[in-house]
């Protein structure tokens, strides 16, 4: 990594071109300077199960809508005295401990809708309960970043599958599980022949004056081309500075160990998107929910050490979010049916309010069985947008927001 | 730009079916529109055979369930119910493959292709293999019939009636799901009504509710008989008097005009066009196939602009694959996961505004997807992508994810990061080449790369015959018309049609 490449990788190296001369020669060791916020998206899908996640252990109500689902004070890792993490959280804690974990609850919007693909359209596209988006709310920070720009690489979802959140009118998100495999598939000759092919026949159309107006094809294989030219750009970062770290050989680990690679390489992008899942826990939800906290726990502070490792963590952001809460009583089957309200998780080293944020549900004035929302989700991406990623969060989400003020 | 007859017949094809068959290639040269429109319209006549798929365990569990005065779910032990969820799940891929099937190898292609459009604009997830049989059966038959008639049918239906929870739509405790839906997606469209218009018509349609059979029910003592006022009028409404006041506004003709239009003639409406065809759709008391008459005979419906300018579905797509390509799937189930990876799973729409549809099949990994295709069928190539769950569907029975299996070695590395990989899927077709083959039978030399090409697109390509020719091995005529065919499937352009 030279200098001049250094320089070269746009938008995310501005913010050293304002650092003296003299003080670049210390970053020497880091690719990318500091300041450069990168934010990532954790999916909890299914309907994460927020009181059993954040435990109220001086709560009666809890208890008592929960005789078997309930977990003991004794057994939670306890981060005050009132309030306890799920066992399986315990690296959250040490997170807690120094300052980087922030904890949002009773997140929601009005008139929730319990339908997992619904009430996931609606966090996706950032749309009231009664409108029906089809884009996301990060394809249109897309569109509004990345006008005109070749990859559209500012977006990355580690999955198969793009989200609907990376869908924005003009330019979506990409989606990549490893690198080298997106590489190796779109590398295939023939798929290079046939762009080159086509660009090079508009090219001699336009030269021989031929305007014609803009084809439905022109569409797809400018879909095609950014692909490919942002699958070469992604494999080249991803092997440019490596991520040393152990992670667990979990899913996410691997997606985060991913994600860590990129982050420390002068990639453009600024969100990453992944998911973990299910957390549908209507029957044996203790052994489900147990299972996917052990792997979200160990995966994330892995993360969270590598970023600090690398001096990355005071611009790295990680958030969590489920389409819905679930219920507070515990149903006949060992599980919780579907909710409300949830809680949000924060991590991250540049938080500016740490540990409880807000204050936890509030179990004795319940909407039938329902925790209140008190913090509207689209609050809460408006302060990312602005105030993370600095963008037009008014025109993105099409609202006056209220910003909240955890960064 | 002048286009072939054998185009304008493939355009046709495309538009008000699925595409070509591949025995029907040599006709498309020499035969007129005229003649294949009256086709379609004659194959339409035949009776609609109902599509039954769920299994026969379902079916004795159901109606071993009691009298038909309340809900089965309640009238099944808690085992039953799980058995009758996972059972209907199943049946419900068995009822997409068998539609599919239909769409694939029915005459009467226009009918599957309008109750396509019909599944997406009356959008229902329902997790009950009745429900979603009786309402596909109600669209099919309906799809060629009177729109007033069949929004009324399906807004009786329990598969429509539960997913809008109109269930729950009682006098005094009015759930205003199913009216703001049927105003909002099915007739009017956003901006046309107001608030006081959907409360006052949710009162209206209290009481409609769904028996265990799938009938509809009104349940008297929970229909509120008092005076309502909708869209300006008042009376002591009941739900089909508000279907009737949502069918006398001309705006439910626009709305459907022009979603129509964008279905079958381009993504880009002309509106000049959609006014007057639905204003004469109105006239005609929304008679369907006097809609699609006054389309098909427009002086614009062969425009060299509409040709080739919109992006398939994904069912579009793969049921126009199979037609053109008659095959024998030997793992059919693999169509599932084809369905869900591109973005398209029948009786799965995202919501209840049904597939938003053009450019927004497309995305990196659909269309990288999309380009594989042919080729994965013609070589059984394996292909290593796993969609999304869907938890609405899975409703909490789920096998451990692909994320919860440790691998052997810790990931210390790059060199020994392994994904782990989904077990790869392949789809196990034979091609039966010679009915596509025939076609090419007398077709000189020199022009055949250029005559695979005008049968397999629809819009020009600058995928030439050189490029081509260095990917399809040429020794062997056959073999080049195979090769040459799957690869100028896997272009941007056979997205089109």
């Amino acid at each position: 990594m030279n200098r001049k490449k250094f320089l070269q990788a746009g938008s995310l190296a501005t913010a050293s071109l304002f650092l003296p001369r003299f003080l670049k020669a210390f970053e020497r060791p880091m690719v990318v300077p500091p300041g450069n916020k990168v934010l990532i998206i954790l999916q909890l899908s299914g309907g994460n199960d927020g009181l059993n996640t954040v435990i109220p252990v001086r709560n009666d109500i809890y208890y008592r809508s929960r005789p078997h689902l309930g977990i003991e004070k004794a057994k939670t890792a306890l981060i005050t005295e009132e309030v306890g993490l799920h066992p399986a959280l315990a690296g959250l804690k040490g997170l807690y401990d120094d300052g980087s974990l922030g904890i949002l609850s009773s997140v929601g919007y009005p008139n929730p809708d319990r339908s997992h693909f619904r009430s996931m359209d609606i966090w996706q596209t950032a749309s009231d309960s009664r409108q029906f988006l089809s884009t996301g709310w990060l394809g249109r920070y897309l569109d509004a970043q990345c006008s005109g720009c070749e990859k559209p690489t500012q977006v990355l979802e580690i999955d198969d599958v793009v989200s609907l959140a990376l869908k924005g009118e003009q330019i979506k998100g990409m989606a990549l599980k490893d690198p080298r495999r997106l590489y190796t598939a779109s590398h295939e000759n023939y798929f290079r022949d046939i762009v080159a092919a086509h660009q090079g026949a508009a090219t001699g159309r336009s030269a021989a004056g031929v305007h014609t107006a803009e084809q439905p094809v022109d569409y797809l294989y400018k879909t095609m081309a950014e692909t490919l030219s942002g699958a070469d750009y992604i494999f080249e970062q991803s092997k440019l500075r490596p991520s040393s770290a152990a992670y667990p050989a979990t899913e996410l680990g691997r997606n985060l160990h991913t994600i860590a690679s990129l982050i420390l390489s002068d990639i453009n992008t600024r969100v990453y998107y992944l998911s973990l899942g299910s957390f549908d826990t209507h029957v044996n939800q203790a052994a489900q929910q147990q299972r996917l906290f052990t792997e979200l726990n160990d995966a994330v502070s892995a993360f969270a050490a590598d970023m600090k490792a690398n001096h990355r963590f005071e611009d790295s952001l990680l958030v969590t979010f489920s389409e819905f809460g679930r219920r507070v009583a515990q149903n006949a089957s060992g599980g919780t049916d579907h909710g409300t309200a949830n809680t949000m998780f924060m991590i991250g080293g540049g938080l500016q309010q740490k540990g409880l944020i807000n204050s936890l549900p509030d179990l004795d004035n319940l909407a039938e069985g329902d925790l209140k929302y008190q913090v509207d989700f689209k609050d809460v991406y408006a302060t990312l947008l602005h105030k993370w990623l600095g963008a037009d969060d008014k025109s993105i989400l099409g609202r006056q927001s209220a910003y909240l003020d955890f960064i | 730009m002048d286009l072939s007859n054998q185009r304008k017949n493939q355009h046709l094809f495309w538009r008000a079916g699925f595409g070509p068959m591949a025995e029907d290639l040599t006709a498309l040269t020499s035969r007129t529109q005229e003649s294949f429109t009256e086709a379609l319209w004659k194959a339409a006549e035949r009776p609609v055979a109902y599509l039954d798929v769920a299994d026969n365990t379902l079916k004795g569990l159901v109606m071993g369930a009691g009298d038909t005065s309340s809900m089965q779910r309640k009238e099944l032990s808690p085992e039953e119910k799980t058995q009758f969820r996972k059972q209907s799940q199943q049946d419900i891929k068995s009822l997409n493959l068998a539609w599919l099937n239909e769409m694939v190898n029915s005459d009467a292609q226009l009918r599957e292709k309008m109750a396509l459009f019909w599944h997406g604009h009356f959008a229902s997830r329902n997790l009950n293999i009745f429900y979603q049989q009786l309402l596909l059966d109600t669209i099919r038959k309906g799809a060629l019939g009177n729109f007033g008639d069949l929004l009324k049918e399906v807004s009786k239906s329990a598969a429509m009636l539960n997913f809008l929870n109109n269930n729950q739509n009682k006098k005094d405790h009015p759930n205003e799901n199913f009216a703001r839906e049927v105003m909002e997606l099915f007739t009017m469209g956003r901006g046309h009504y107001t608030e006081e218009d959907v409360k006052e018509s949710a009162r209206a349609f209290t009481g409609w509710g769904a028996g265990l059979n799938g009938e509809f029910i009104f349940r008297r003592g929970q229909h509120d008989d008092r005076q309502k006022t909708v869209l300006g009028k008042t009376g002591r409404f009941d739900g089909d008097d508000v279907l009737n006041l949502l069918l006398e506004q001309r705006q439910t003709a626009i709305y459907i005009t022009r979603k129509l239009y964008r279905y079958l003639v381009n993504e880009e409406v002309d509106e000049t066009r959609v006014q007057g065809l639905a204003e004469r759709w109105y006239q005609s008391n929304y008679d369907i196939p006097s809609l699609l008459q006054d389309i098909f005979h427009s002086d614009w419906w062969y425009d060299a602009r509409n040709v080739g300018s919109r992006i398939k579905s994904p069912v579009d797509l793969l049921a126009g694959i199979r037609r053109l390509l008659p095959m024998k799937i030997e793992n059919e189930d693999v169509q599932i996961s084809l369905q869900r990876l591109l973005g398209q799973l029948l009786f799965y729409p995202p919501n209840v505004a049904g597939w938003p549809g053009g450019t927004n099949w497309i995305d990196s990994s659909t269309l990288m997807f999309r380009l594989r295709i042919p080729e994965l069928i013609y070589a059984s190539g394996e292909f290593h992508l796993k969609p999304k769950d869907d938890d609405d569907q899975m409703m909490g029975m789920h096998e451990p994810p692909e994320g919860s299996r440790r691998l052997a070695e810790s990931v210390r590395s790059e060199e020994s990061v392994r994904p782990d990989r989904p077990r790869g899927q392949v789809i196990r077709a034979q091609i039966d080449w010679a009915p596509y083959l025939k076609r090419f039978e007398q077709v000189p030399a020199e022009q055949l790369f250029a005559t695979i090409g005008s049968v397999v697109l629809q819009t020009p390509s600058d995928t030439g015959e050189a490029l081509v020719k260095k990917y399809a091995n040429g020794d062997n005529r056959e073999e080049f018309i195979k090769a040459a065919t799957i690869r100028l499937m896997s272009t941007p352009e056979y997205q089109l049609c």
